[in-house]
């Protein structure tokens, strides 16, 4: 059994929040500068300098890249042989993002009731999916997610004889409904199998893979190389003003499923595609 | 792109002559409002209540800003996705809103006004809030304070880059643009 500080889960979280909020990681950023040298719409192109401008200014002044530093998610990975002194896991991802959402400066977005719709004024209660694993390691990731992105989100109860044709349309009509909403250039996640909540789940955690990697099965890889020639080929562009640079990455996770489903959902993320990573 | 230096309040005979297309740069005083602030000012309005401030020539930014650091004017401020104000827009044009600042298409009852109206639709680029934020030189709460970052703000902006994508003619760059490059 390994023994793990409560406050130090805490104090690790809040630096996450703060950092994956002001800081564009490394692979996205060439990623869009690559397509920059690729885009054709002259529109697309100034947008795509302002933004590669704005993760600079971010990072220079540990300044959130956008206003919406989002709903905390979060995916935990807790061996089993892992004790947390001083506390439950959940109180101290949420004790983090308390701290971090202030220390940090970063916007508070989250209400109480979706209803009556009073803020929290501390960014709790994070969203939190936990996996018990073997072993003594705790891993936890974490993506603020904007909801510019997030409301375009859809799932779908396909048919199993829609097929690799269904999947295909249902990813592609997303985006091009979603059109300039997400803020495109997207990253674009997609759940495939399991149950009506285990596919948001797996769209979810797609987006939270380093942009550039391809699901190992290879024809999972080729339906991501497919559907991204697919969606860049719609014209929506940077801001949905017009261009090659629709998305940027797409992400599929995949589930085993029921003989008389297929399940699938999208879960879209901006260019502003946030996610750190720890291990405690 | 033609490159445009404005100023606030936008007068109508200057709305005219924007053209979907068109690069701006804005400067002077700019009102924040976001979705819980036009529920309250629609409500109000219904109530008789005057509105926070004067609307008339005036330019709304749909944004819900990050607080700022000590020393800062403002923290991280890029606009919202502007549909979720749809519901509440026509009222405001009708009073003499001109301009209205935020990213994603309108629905066509806002398309409809700003033609019967003369208003503009300008999108600013969505996420890029740090880069926006240096454009804004003065920020005072006005209304709603309880709201927090949906609070009205009278904010004084310097050179505020944003597109003219839907025109007081009823041309959006979005519908041309896209077609261009569509495969």
């Amino acid at each position: 059994m390994r023994v793990v500080n409560w406050e130090d889960i805490v104090i690790a979280i809040e630096k996450m929040c703060i950092k994956a909020n002001c800081q564009l990681d490394d692979k996205l950023l060439l990623k869009i500068k690559e397509m920059r040298g690729n885009e054709e719409s002259p529109i697309g192109q100034d947008i795509l300098d302002k933004i590669i401008e704005n993760s600079k200014i971010a990072y220079e002044n540990t300044m959130p890249l956008c206003q919406d530093t989002g709903m905390a998610v979060f995916f935990v990975e807790m061996g089993q042989e892992v004790f947390i002194k001083g506390g439950t896991i959940k109180d101290a991802i949420n004790e983090g993002v308390r701290r971090g959402y202030k220390s940090g400066y970063l916007r508070k977005s989250v209400v109480k009731d979706p209803i009556i719709r009073d803020n929290t004024k501390d960014n709790t209660p994070a969203i939190i999916h936990y996996d018990i694993t073997g072993g003594d390691k705790l891993k936890i990731d974490f993506a603020p997610k904007g909801f510019g992105s997030e409301n375009m989100g859809r799932l779908s109860m396909l048919k199993p004889s829609d097929g690799i044709e269904g999947i295909k349309n249902f990813v592609v009509e997303t985006v091009e409904k979603a059109g300039p909403n997400p803020c495109p250039p997207l990253i674009v996640g997609v759940g495939i199998g399991g149950t009506m909540e285990k596919a948001c789940i797996l769209a979810k955690k797609s987006l939270f893979r380093e942009v550039g990697k391809y699901n190992t099965k290879p024809h999972i890889k080729e339906l991501e190389v497919d559907l991204l020639s697919k969606i860049n080929s719609l014209g929506i562009g940077p801001q949905g003003l017009g261009g090659r640079t629709t998305a940027l990455a797409v992400n599929i996770e995949t589930y085993p499923t029921h003989i008389a489903g297929l399940p699938i959902a999208v879960n879209l993320n901006c260019h502003v595609s946030r996610h750190e990573s720890i291990e405690i | 792109m033609k490159e445009i230096h404005i100023n606030t309040p936008l007068k109508k005979e200057i709305v005219k002559k924007l053209v979907a297309g068109d690069r701006v740069y804005i400067t002077g005083e700019i009102y924040t409002a976001r979705d819980a602030a036009h529920k309250r000012m629609i409500e109000g309005m219904k109530n008789g209540q005057e509105l926070p401030f004067d609307i008339e020539n005036a330019i709304i930014y749909y944004v819900g800003p990050c607080p700022p650091k000590p020393g800062q004017i403002i923290g991280s401020a890029g606009p919202t996705t502007s549909y979720r104000m749809d519901d509440y827009t026509v009222p405001l044009l009708k009073l003499g809103l001109s301009g209205m600042i935020g990213k994603g298409e309108r629905s066509p009852i806002v398309k409809e006004g700003m033609k019967a109206y003369n208003a503009v639709y300008f999108t600013a680029i969505g996420g890029a809030g740090a880069l926006i934020s240096s454009t804004i030189k003065s920020s005072k709460v006005i209304a709603y304070e309880d709201l927090q970052s949906e609070a009205i703000r009278k904010l004084y902006v310097e050179n505020f880059p944003a597109i003219v994508t839907i025109d007081c003619k009823g041309r959006n760059l979005y519908e041309v643009e896209r077609e261009k490059y569509r495969i």
